[in-house]
């Protein structure tokens, strides 16, 4: 009698145990460190072309950490960014684009766009063929056949809120978005004029992004210019 | 009332000739010729002016973000306008290439530029004035082996009448008292070693001591802690803010060199904002023996007499707290419960206890309403270099919910914080964040 009492004292006393662990799961993880990220970038990095902050999953690890650097060292501005990243050494920073980078998720329907047929049609010529003659390559020479980015360094077009993109054009074209030396996407900005910008963003923002979505292994052909942010990951 | 601006006239005129007649000059400086060997300065000098250097935070204030290191430039918004550090680069024409040896003392000691200007007490030369000649020389031969790099800083942006440089000397005769840092023969090594670092290199007190209307630090050992960058740096000598009496010296140097600890469940702390930039620009480079020196002393200060409430900004608490604390508490259920615990105990190291932690009870709140809004990790350090981070709030709650979830929290767990507003949330949305 004793011993069965002893038995299911044990029992219990590892249940409660279970139980309590199973509610507490171990904070000491990556994943827990990404917290302060996912607060808006969405559970895992998956935030959704419906709101403005773009989704991180899946995005090339190179290009993750080259914004999270950027935040820091004032090539990009967004204070509520740099707050997070401004004493934080690579390796941690590295670590976190790499969490995000491995993630693989679906993506959902693109939102629904106001864009005529006509701004469109110019979008999309932009992205597949560029405009040669006025020295503006194609988004696909970089960015991918898919447009879903280039390991190391190139990231995705596909899957973001207009908002965002246009934001990111605009910041180029503003001077508070930058990326590392030779800025191969300031060169190529200055030649697209507003109209261009809201094009080429309408166009890529409302695209179905495909099942198989990733980023291209890399570049099929040398890519048309020098872009520091890639040449930043072969050191 | 041109009778009035008369007056005020001749006053400050007054008060000018009176603080030109109580400045030393220049000259004056208390400089002791050495019979130094004119060649390089030793490999052990040069180290020491390294950690000096670090201690003292010059590269913080004087370097841009992501720019280079001395150079200059940075930005320091105050209330007198803004500030643009100088290059301190050896280079010839926009750094201090040109200087001597003896200019460098006189900025340190006396707060005067090479042409004889004076400087804006922004650089804190009051706390310097403490640093010892062997010292300043350390430093200087340190900063003469930085790149040196061509950079010529913006000059500052000030209100009237703070952009007249002669008024200074108003505010030296009032403010200022020049002198090296003298050893208290009754206390031990470590102890002066500490008071050293802490009042005079690392200068503590330009942001852990209110500060008047004319930006001198309050000499009264009551005196609260201080508005800075947007934060509040609480008082060192306060129990309720960030008196350090009852922490072990473990505790205190885990936190000042690794920018958080956890060790002792009644006294877990991280740093953010500007206290987490001084970790990682400063003191965690510095060594051992120096950061327990600092906590040494830290841990012997003299307790301040309890806060008046002068400046407690906050309201009386209402009679009908409970509905308040019912919306705060579905809020703290829903967003915080599962990383700070049901009973607000924490899961340290990832989470720190908000039960019994004064930095979510400090007044002012405007630390711990930051650090709801804006998120943040504590610096990353070699002792913690991957550290744990708060989540933002601000694109998620509303003002109300913030403070309703505030509220819970600094009046749950037998915590007795005052209550805060929503408009003391909404006024912390805007300014800049560092």
């Amino acid at each position: 009698m004793r011993a069965l009492r002893w038995v299911a004292t044990v029992l219990c006393l590892s249940i409660s145990s279970f139980a309590h662990a199973q509610n507490s799961p171990p904070l000491d993880s990556i994943a827990q460190r990404a917290r302060p990220c996912t607060a808006c970038h969405g559970e895992q990095g998956r935030a959704t072309p419906e709101g403005y902050f773009p989704r991180i999953a899946g995005k090339p690890a190179g290009y993750l950490f080259n914004q999270l650097t950027g935040f820091r060292d004032g090539r990009r501005f967004f204070p509520e960014m740099t707050f997070l990243t401004e004493r934080q050494r690579d390796d941690y920073l590295r670590a976190l684009a790499e969490y995000f980078s491995a993630i693989s998720l679906a993506y959902p329907a693109p939102v629904q766009t106001q864009a005529s047929a006509t701004a469109l049609q110019r979008g999309r010529e932009l992205v597949i063929n560029g405009d040669p003659q006025r020295s503006i390559p194609a988004c696909q020479s970089c960015h991918g056949d898919q447009l879903m980015g280039v390991l190391p360094a190139t990231p995705a077009l596909l899957g973001l809120s207009p908002d965002y993109l246009i934001a990111q054009l605009g910041g180029w074209q503003n001077g508070t978005r930058h990326a590392l030396t030779p800025d191969c996407m300031a060169t190529i900005i200055r030649e697209l004029s507003s109209e261009d910008i809201h094009a080429v963003t309408a166009w890529l923002s409302a695209q179905e992004v495909p099942a198989d979505a990733h980023p291209q292994a890399g570049f099929k052909t040398e890519p048309p210019a020098r872009c520091g942010s890639i040449e930043a990951t072969r050191e | 009332m041109k009778r009035r601006y008369l007056i005020v006239g001749i006053v400050a005129l007054g008060l000018v000739v009176l603080g030109s007649w109580l400045v030393r000059s220049p000259d004056d400086d208390g400089y002791v010729e050495q019979s130094l060997d004119s060649g390089s300065a030793s490999a052990e000098l040069l180290e020491r002016g390294r950690v000096l250097t670090r201690l003292a935070n010059c590269h913080a204030c004087h370097t841009v973000r992501g720019g280079e290191p001395f150079a200059g430039g940075r930005a320091i918004p105050t209330s007198f306008g803004t500030f643009y550090s100088p290059n301190i680069t050896p280079d010839a024409e926009t750094g201090i290439g040109r200087w001597t040896e003896r200019d460098f003392w006189r900025a340190l000691h006396l707060g005067y530029s090479r042409d004889g200007s004076l400087l804006y007490p922004v650089f804190p030369y009051p706390s310097f004035t403490k640093i010892t000649q062997e010292d300043s020389r350390a430093i200087w031969e340190y900063l003469k082996t930085v790149k040196p790099v061509s950079h010529r800083s913006s000059p500052h942006t000030l209100e009237s009448p703070y952009k007249y440089r002669a008024l200074l000397r108003v505010w030296r005769a009032l403010y200022f008292r020049e002198g090296v840092f003298e050893p208290d023969a009754t206390k031990s090594a470590a102890w002066n070693r500490g008071a050293y670092l802490a009042e005079g290199v690392a200068h503590c007190d330009l942001c852990h001591v209110a500060r008047n209307d004319m930006g001198a630090a309050q000499s009264s050992p009551d005196a609260r802690g201080g508005d800075v960058l947007e934060w509040y740096a609480p008082a060192l000598n306060r129990p309720e803010e960030a008196g350090l009496r009852n922490w072990s010296a473990e505790s205190i140097v885990d936190l000042l060199q690794n920018g958080r600890t956890t060790s002792e469940p009644a006294h877990q702390a991280a740093t953010l904002g500007p206290m987490a930039e001084v970790v990682y620009e400063s003191v965690q480079h510095a060594p051992r023996a120096d950061i327990e020196a600092i906590a040494t002393y830290l841990k012997a200060l003299p307790e301040a007499a309890s806060a008046s409430s002068s400046r407690d900004r906050t309201p009386p608490r209402p009679a009908t707290l409970a509905p308040i604390l019912d919306r705060g508490r579905k809020v703290y259920e829903d967003r915080c419960a599962t990383c700070h615990g049901d009973a607000g105990e924490g899961r340290p190291p990832a989470t720190l206890a908000l039960a019994s932690n004064r930095s979510v009870t400090m007044d002012p709140a405007v630390n711990v309403i930051r650090v709801v809004l804006y998120g943040g990790y504590s610096p990353g350090t070699a002792g913690n270099p991957q550290p744990f981070g708060m989540p933002p709030f601000a694109q998620d709650l509303s003002d109300d919910q913030i403070a309703d979830v505030m509220n819970f929290i600094r009046t749950s767990w037998r915590n007795d914080g005052a209550l805060v507003t929503p408009d003391q949330v909404f006024r912390e949305r805007t300014g800049p964040l560092w």
